[in-house]
């Protein structure tokens, strides 16, 4: 899909299910959990009596294709390489983005660097936040309920589990979106990337390093930044 | 401590994080399309809190038991009823023919 | 304009265990912690989550806690490690 699908782990699981929806008719799949049933069920009326279209359907999940983790990775290479930029999207996170076209609704967005001194890493405890016109769905991991209980607690555990080695003396500093905030962390920039373009930078910037589970990838193409 | 809401999870112990990337399934984009066009203007039928609410008030068992947007579909039937857009009756006549006509075509 | 904290006030998250929709997470009812950014202010999320309007709006918070403080040394955390949570005012007690 993109470079962004990137674990190791991350494509035996995804096989099962990755032909479901992409056949040419993919009402085909019979719905075989209760929960399809109660979901067809309310869209069935709701279209019904007028409430929603299909059409509005069919365009919601359409424009949500099309938010992915390239949106986040193209502000961060911004940030990157442009100072202004870096300094307004870290006083004022929805009018930095919103200069790219990025619309973030009602929320705030919050950008957080990331340092040689300070590392951040984002979850919500409470239920599942996520900057989702930025990085798109949020992965399964980060709803999940390990993730939410641990990341708080152990957040040197979670990083050594996403391979992420960071010296002790980086604070590693776990941010809770418990309220309106969205946070986008702003990964440090890799090493030896001096030169690179805009677009080029964005390619080593992980979903994953804008969440904080991980590092930018380094630019010899291995998994992380040393 | 008897009093943790069911998804104020911080601090709990966990395993390991499934670290597996899942393609969202056709009902699951549908959920979040649906839940969003009900929540937004013009609509605003509720907000996001309310549907917060409506999720931790789930069954502990069902909460604990069911996949993220089955919570979610239920916690937009709760809604739906509440806010006098559907009720119950239709509800669960109209999942009865669902269920019958996908029974039949399973045959 | 920050309401009741500037930046760098040392506060106390309530203990309080109220029944319904909070946005504190209980991990942190009861700890000390120091307030390093206001947000602005926003609908009560708590008074939203039953239909009401949430007004007036609350001051936001992001408080930043040591993890020794939080978890007093069962967690997998460096010394030096921290976690923050955005709290509102009414949340908040000064220290």
């Amino acid at each position: 899909m993109s470079t962004h699908e990137h674990h190791d782990h991350g494509h035996d699981h995804s096989h099962g299910h990755a032909h479901d929806h992409t056949t040419f008719q993919p009402d085909i799949k019979e719905p075989s959990e209760e929960w399809e049933f109660l979901e067809i069920a309310l869209r069935e009326l709701l279209i019904d009596k007028g409430v929603i279209t299909a059409r509005e359907v069919q365009d919601q999940i359409e424009a949500w294709e099309r938010k992915s983790p390239e949106g986040g990775a193209r502000v961060v290479a911004k940030a990157w390489t442009d100072d202004g930029f870096r300094q307004r999207l870290l006083e004022d996170g929805n009018a930095a983005v919103a200069e790219m076209g990025f619309e973030i609704e009602a929320l705030k967005l919050v950008a957080l660097e990331n340092t040689d001194d300070l590392h951040h890493m984002v979850v919500c405890t409470l239920c599942s936040c996520y900057p989702r016109p930025l990085l798109g769905v949020p992965p399964l991991w980060y709803k999940s309920r390990e993730y939410r209980s641990r990341a708080v607690r152990e957040p040197r555990a979670i990083l050594a589990e996403f391979g992420t080695e960071l010296p002790e003396t980086t604070e590693v500093r776990v941010v809770d979106s418990t309220a309106d905030c969205r946070y986008l962390v702003v990964p440090r920039r890799p090493d030896g990337t001096e030169g690179m373009s805009e677009a080029e930078l964005a390619a080593l910037v992980s979903r994953d390093s804008m969440i904080g589970t991980a590092t930018a990838f380094a630019p010899d193409g291995e998994g992380r930044s040393g | 401590m008897t009093e943790r809401a069911i998804s104020d999870l911080g601090g709990l112990p966990g395993g390991p994080i499934d670290t597996a990337e899942h393609e969202p399934t056709l009902s699951e984009r549908r959920v979040d399309a649906m839940m969003m066009l009900l929540r937004a203007k013009p609509r605003s039928f509720w907000a996001t809190d309310e549907n917060r609410r409506t999720i931790e008030g789930l069954e502990p068992k069902t909460y604990a038991e069911s996949a993220y947007y089955e919570r979610w579909v239920l916690a937009m039937r709760g809604l739906l009823i509440e806010k006098g857009v559907l009720s119950e009756t239709e509800i669960e006549a109209k999942l009865s023919e669902v269920r019958a006509r996908h029974a039949e075509a399973g045959q | 304009m920050t309401g009741p904290y500037s930046i760098g006030a040392k506060v106390k998250v309530s203990q309080g265990l109220p029944p319904g929709h909070v946005r504190t997470p209980l991990f942190l009812r009861g700890r000390e912690g120091e307030v390093i950014r206001h947000f602005g202010d926003f609908p009560n999320p708590e008074r939203l989550a039953y239909g009401l309007s949430g007004l007036p709006k609350l001051h936001l918070y992001q408080v930043l806690f040591t993890m020794d403080e939080t978890w007093e040394g069962d967690g997998a955390y460096a010394p030096g490690d921290t976690v923050t949570a955005d709290i509102y005012e009414t949340w908040l007690e000064p220290l």
